[in-house]
């Protein structure tokens, strides 16, 4: 039977740290296709993996933008346009009185391009993934931290990636089977 | 993230944040233990049978209702809004809390609300709920509600967007929207937590398809913190704009009381005054039942207090200066509003209203009440019941008597009324225990970067 390559290697750490300090040692030595992950936020984890494209505020703007636009037309077409009826001596097209839904979608379309944004940007919903296969690592949502190095990384190599992660004095290293 | 470290170390002249002594681990145990390992206490059971009880009835009153029409409430010309929109205003003011612990405060930076926001966001979710349901109702052929929402129809009618009340449509929604997302997201990581800890398969597959897979990773996270801040950023003027919609309400209306330009500012204080109050009602039996003292500390019941005193403070200027115009104004009309709030046949529920928003919450200037549980306890249920006369003051005792004698009226609230108010409570309650049952009452991701030890040692 052929073997499959691993998905990756994993190296668990007992502190923020710890991580940071070793996905910056990783990151020097040339690796570029890894990960790490960790309990809670921790700020200077993503610079240390070099992760920076973040288009989240990109969407956001995008969506923020889209909705205002989407609020006042709305109400411009429907009440000025399509049926415009006298109310009150108002003009149909008064647009003092359009602004607090135009706020409000504005708010609306910009909250939900927020979380929808982030949740597609990180490939969310995916029930399943490689790394939930290393026993290990149901402790990443409680306690520990975890650095991985994916096999795609030009640089991998089975026993020269594990040699150089077990350099860093990690808890324990374990393969990620794909 | 340095100021998490300072706030943790202020300890000598302040109660702590979180108590010393937890570490990552410990802290998630704890908050997790109450859904997944420890025995459901039959004080859960009493409580949220009765609560559910409760809600039974509010079902049959609002049965009873669809069976008769809002006749059947003391509601009548020239009193249209009564009970209903009183409450309507009250829960949704209660709602505020949640959205200014969770969003504004982060965006202040002002780390001791971790352990709170949680909570507080469930119980913004509930109010609104509670609250959305009384115009709905309140509209006499609810089936037909759906008419407030612009869509292409064989009427070829649109909504007519000149309307305050058109406008409330779409910024309740609004807000239970970003509420119910902000409240979702905050979750993840947490139900993530829950996944990998629980025993039960079940558990493990609900909390799983819950979690969306979420396993921490660190480019997951930095989108993860953008996302949040960006809602809290949007949050944030939108908290402010739902109360300020809500009384436009009224303030776009000419009736005397109403037409005033003071009512956003006032509006909005006094949702943030009442909510926090709620906060303290829920926080301060949760806190003891759960044996959560280690994280909602007497600091977290000392700031809330003083929030309290603060919108206390702005609800009163805004009483002092409708009572100001009422005799400045020289409008007849005015002065007679302010004659008849004071010495009218409301006039018990205005002065009641004056002694628990202003009078009684000055006690909270003590140091030693602002920790006295039993003492926060019941200021915030005399605050509650001060912010629900608020409401029944600006609504009755204006409408009962407006510009013609010969439509002078009164009202009187009937038994339907008083069960659909109580049975919101009711859902309310209900809604609280189950939330506090299978979902992580404190966010457990938060709680972990207050810790010492979360702090990144450069090199």
């Amino acid at each position: 039977m052929k073997t499959t390559p691993n998905y990756g290697i994993m190296a668990e750490f007992d502190s923020a740290s710890d991580l940071v300090a070793a996905a910056r040692k990783t990151h020097e030595a040339g690796y570029r296709k890894i990960d790490a992950y960790s309990p809670f936020p921790v700020e200077e984890l993503a610079e240390a993996i070099g992760f920076h494209a973040n288009r989240v505020p990109l969407v956001t703007l995008i969506g923020a933008i889209t909705g205002g636009l989407t609020g006042y037309l709305m109400q411009y077409w429907m009440n000025a346009v399509n049926y415009p009826v006298m109310v009150g001596g108002k003009p149909p097209h008064s647009w003092p009185a359009f602004i607090p839904i135009t706020f409000e979608m504005t708010i609306l379309f910009g909250g939900i391009s927020a979380v929808l944004g982030m949740l597609a940007l990180n490939g969310l919903p995916m029930p399943y993934h490689p790394v939930f296969n290393v026993p290990r690592f149901v402790m990443a949502t409680k306690d520990r931290f975890f650095l991985i190095v994916f096999s795609t990384d030009p640089k991998y190599s089975p026993s020269g990636t594990r040699q150089f992660l077990e350099s860093l004095a990690p808890r324990s290293i374990s393969e990620v089977p794909s | 993230m340095a100021d998490r470290m300072d706030d943790v170390e202020l300890t000598n002249s302040r109660a702590p944040v979180i108590e010393p002594g937890y570490t990552f681990g410990t802290v998630t145990d704890k908050i997790s233990a109450i859904v997944l390992t420890r025995p459901t206490s039959n004080g859960w059971f009493v409580g949220f049978g009765l609560a559910f009880l409760i809600t039974m009835m509010l079902l049959f009153a609002l049965g009873y209702l669809f069976l008769k029409g809002i006749g059947i409430w003391g509601n009548n010309i020239p009193v249209g809004w009564a009970f209903d929109i009183t409450n309507f205003v009250w829960w949704i003011g209660i709602g505020h809390a949640g959205t200014l612990i969770s969003a504004i405060l982060l965006l202040l930076r002002q780390s001791w609300r971790n352990s709170i926001n949680r909570f507080a966001e469930a119980m913004t979710l509930f109010a609104v709920a509670c609250a959305g349901l009384f115009p709905l109702v309140h509209t006499g052929r609810p089936w037909l509600a759906y008419w407030l929402v612009p869509y292409p129809n064989t009427m070829q009618y649109w909504p007519q967007f000149r309307s305050p009340l058109v406008w409330d449509v779409f910024a309740v929604s609004t807000y239970f929207t970003i509420s119910l997302m902000f409240w979702f997201v905050g979750l993840i990581p947490d139900l993530a937590t829950l996944r990998d800890r629980s025993e039960n398969r079940w558990a493990q597959m609900i909390y799983g398809m819950l979690a969306m897979g979420w396993r921490g990773s660190a480019r997951h996270w930095h989108r993860y913190e953008t996302m949040y801040l960006l809602l809290a950023g949007l949050a944030t003027p939108l908290v402010l704009s739902v109360h300020t919609v809500v009384s436009f309400d009224f303030a776009i209306g000419i009736v005397p009381g109403w037409h005033t330009t003071i009512f956003p500012p006032y509006f909005v204080a006094g949702a943030i005054y009442s909510g926090f109050a709620m906060v303290l009602m829920l926080a301060i039996p949760i806190r003891k039942l759960y044996g959560l003292e280690d994280f909602i500390t007497d600091r977290h019941l000392q700031n809330s207090a003083k929030v309290m005193l603060a919108t206390g403070w702005i609800v009163a200027y805004g009483y002092g200066i409708e009572a100001f115009m009422g005799w400045y104004s020289g409008n007849r009309y005015d002065s007679f509003l302010l004659w008849n709030r004071l010495h009218g046949p409301y006039a018990f529920f205005y002065w009641m209203l004056l002694i628990c928003n202003i009078g009684i919450p000055q006690v909270l200037w003590i140091r030693k009440l602002r920790t006295n549980t039993v003492g926060l306890f019941l200021v915030s249920l005399v605050i509650l019941v001060g912010m629900w006369l608020e409401r029944f003051v600006i609504i009755v005792i204006s409408l009962h008597r407006d510009f013609l004698t010969s439509s002078w009226g009164m009202y009187y609230p009937t038994r339907w009324d008083w069960m659909t108010y109580v049975g919101t409570i009711g859902m309310f309650l209900a809604a609280m225990f189950l939330f506090v049952r299978i979902l992580p009452m404190i966010s457990i991701f938060e709680m972990r970067t207050l810790l010492p030890e979360a702090e990144v040692k450069p090199e």
